[in-house]
């Protein structure tokens, strides 16, 4: 049986429409072998969350730089958690203070890419980190 | 030996070259050399002609900064609106010479304080204005008579104009003498920066209701600032960024006079606002060019006759996305050069970006150190006093023609699709901005664009910078505010203003009038957004990566 490529789902939850980082690491995943979904802008977590499952994706990238990453991915991570869903690897990127990785870490994001990362840095932590669902 | 092979020749003296791209940020060739070869027959009248006249190449005034200086303006905004007016007054003490408002994503996207989708976005990128409660709280104690402001905000920008004349009549303040700029450039918006509620049509058709409104009772109002600054920084090339900034202005033009405004009287208010890179002389070409290809447009397309109506007047702004978080006072360095750039490009106003803008928004030492440097550029270096200084050198007067021709190709591709509305509809702009962004990352992945600090002369360890935090309780008291008012206000009074409202929206009468009474009995910048909503529908846009 062939394995199924990993599934990642990009995301921009929240208000902010700078999507511009969140289209470049859709489409680098997408030429470094994954399957890729983009959501969109403006989504709310709940609506990412519905995505991430009806879509039955491995992992969630959420792209946030309007400063609301502190709520937006606790609200996911809590979200995936009550439908039961939280082997669902949640990582992202975007304007995020230091101090704010390392709590955000600790809640359970698995990573957080801030600017100047490379596409390369990106696709090496997805093929790293995120496995299919057995 | 003619021109071209003297030309040839002196640039192939000496060693060989090193290897390096020899193209500009946007991926024009750029040759070792340039000498009157590279400008046949150039006609100084009709290219380059005097400061202050057709077709404005050299600049849109004739005495340019010998006359005034560029704005200085600093684009400001967080918090509570009583956090922003802080920071206003900082500015204003500081020298700054106009205010720049940055709103909070609620505010841009049309929903109150109070929404469930304002949570986690209450004052964070921007002040939090729900009511003229707030927009009152904003402007305490600032004369709108004698500064000036600019806002940035697109889809509820006549609900913002409204509430700034309602301020302006609450200090006594009369419109004839209030000035500013109202970003509300919707066509941008879907191309790029991407806030919107309804769809294109309806959008411009308030854009127009602003224009006709304020050329008639706000005459030094700028009703639009027609921006490249968004298009640029969601990874466009200069050359995108001049055209598709053009072709937005030629469709408000367009629709303008479609509803039969004479050309002239209003487009002498209409401003633009361009993106400052990091490429020196392209960026200076950039906006010689813009100037002439708006003049040539103004006058040969649309009839425009009076000079006021063929200048394009722009801000400009340091690049955001040229800025890096990795050995962020480099940033110092970067805004410094690009600001230079905008002033030998002949800019009319200019913020320069803080050096930690990457790690949140600017504490006030930064924002001090880029008026700084707008302030050093203006008093001590002498660019400011002679006009276009670069004018005639043989690069720039090239790569200013390269500009314009490349930018007509794409006005005129636009023009074949039917028009920016259209093209938009198509995806066309965005397409080409969303690769022209993936190829400039993969260069920079690669290495064959140097970031300076992030994949070249990296430091393994780094200094931590201080940053500006926005205290989780904000949010909070601007919820409680604002449902404080909305519980203590006439309910009848508003339901009976948003009717009028949805009334307007649906007959085509000007939206300004009723909307000014609207926000002054406290119907709010989200119930109004509601009505839009519902009288207009959303717009869905098309997912393009």
């Amino acid at each position: 049986m062939t394995e199924r490529k990993v599934r990642v789902l990009v995301a921009k939850p929240g208000l902010d429409g700078h999507d511009r980082g969140a289209k470049i690491v859709a489409r680098a995943l997408r030429d470094g072998g994954f399957e890729v979904i983009y959501t969109g802008l403006h989504q709310t977590p709940e609506q990412v969350v519905a995505t991430a499952i009806q879509e039955d994706v491995d992992a969630v990238g959420l792209s946030v730089l309007s400063g609301a990453h502190n709520y937006l991915f606790k609200r996911v991570l809590e979200l995936l958690k009550e439908k039961g869903a939280e082997d669902i690897v949640v990582f992202g990127g975007g304007i995020i203070p230091p101090e704010d990785i390392a709590a955000l870490k600790a809640m359970g994001v698995k990573e957080l890419f801030t600017p100047g990362t490379s596409t390369q840095e990106i696709v090496r932590f997805v093929r790293d980190h995120i496995r299919t669902a057995a | 030996m003619d021109d071209s092979e003297k030309s040839e020749r002196a640039g192939m003296k000496g060693s060989s070259e090193r290897p390096a791209p020899y193209e500009t940020l946007s991926g024009l060739p750029v040759k070792p050399l340039y000498t009157p070869a590279d400008l046949p027959g150039f006609d100084y009248e009709a290219k380059l002609g005097v400061p202050g006249e057709y077709p404005f190449t050299r600049g849109v005034y004739p005495t340019m900064y010998r006359g005034r200086l560029w704005t200085m303006r600093m684009f400001a905004g967080f918090g509570r609106p009583e956090d922003t007016n802080a920071r206003f007054k900082y500015l204003l003490e500081q020298g700054q010479t106009g205010l720049s408002t940055a709103f909070d994503m609620p505010a841009l996207m049309g929903y109150d304080a109070d929404h469930p989708r304002a949570r986690g976005e209450v004052g964070k990128e921007g002040v939090a204005v729900s009511t003229l409660a707030d927009m009152e709280r904003l402007f305490e104690g600032i004369p709108l008579g004698e500064v000036t402001t600019s806002m940035t905000i697109n889809c509820t920008a006549s609900v913002a104009l409204a509430m700034y004349l309602a301020v302006a009549d609450r200090q006594g303040v009369s419109w004839d003498k209030v000035g500013g700029t109202m970003q509300n450039d919707m066509l941008k918006e879907f191309i790029a920066q991407k806030e919107w509620i309804c769809p294109p049509e309806p959008a411009v058709r308030i854009v127009v209701d602003m224009i006709e409104f304020t050329a008639k009772h706000v005459p030094k109002f700028n009703p639009v600032s027609i921006s490249g600054y968004h298009i640029r920084e969601a990874g466009s090339t200069a050359v995108q960024e001049l055209a598709f900034t053009l072709a937005d202005g030629i469709g408000y033009v367009q629709a303008a006079v479609n509803r039969g405004l004479d050309v002239d009287a209003f487009a002498p208010r209409l401003s633009f606002f361009f993106d400052i890179h990091s490429d020196f002389f392209e960026e200076i070409a950039k906006l010689r060019a813009a100037r002439r290809i708006w003049a040539t447009v103004m006058r040969e397309r649309f009839g425009a006759r009076r000079p006021e109506s063929m200048r394009l007047r722009t801000h400009t702004q340091t690049a955001g996305v040229s800025a890096t978080a990795q050995q962020p006072l480099n940033n110092i360095a970067r805004v410094a050069l690009q600001a230079l750039a905008a002033v030998l490009g002949g800019a009319q106003s200019l913020h320069t970006n803080s050096y930690d803008e990457t790690w949140a928004l600017p504490t006030e030492e930064a924002v001090t150190v880029a008026l700084r440097t707008q302030q050093i550029i203006a008093e001590e270096t002498g660019v400011p006093l002679t006009i276009d200084p670069l004018g005639g050198s043989y690069y720039l007067e090239t790569l200013t023609d390269r500009m314009e021709e490349a930018a007509w190709a794409y006005i005129r591709k636009i023009d074949e699709l039917g028009g920016i509305v259209r093209a938009i509809d198509l995806g066309y702009p965005q397409r080409e901005i969303a690769d022209a962004a993936y190829r400039y990352q993969l260069m920079e992945d690669r290495g064959d664009r140097t970031v300076v600090g992030v994949n070249k002369y990296v430091m393994a360890e780094e200094k931590p910078i201080n940053y500006l935090r926005i205290d989780e309780t904000v949010e909070l008291e601007q919820i409680d505010k604002v449902k404080r008012l909305k519980a203590s206000r006439d309910q009848s009074k508003v339901e009976r203003r948003l009717k009028q409202v949805a009334e307007a929206c649906r007959n085509g009468q000007n939206l300004m009038p009723v909307l000014i009474d609207a926000v002054k009995d406290n119907a709010s910048l989200g119930e109004i957004s509601d009505v839009y909503r519902q009288a207009f529908g959303l717009y869905r846009e098309p997912i393009i990566y």
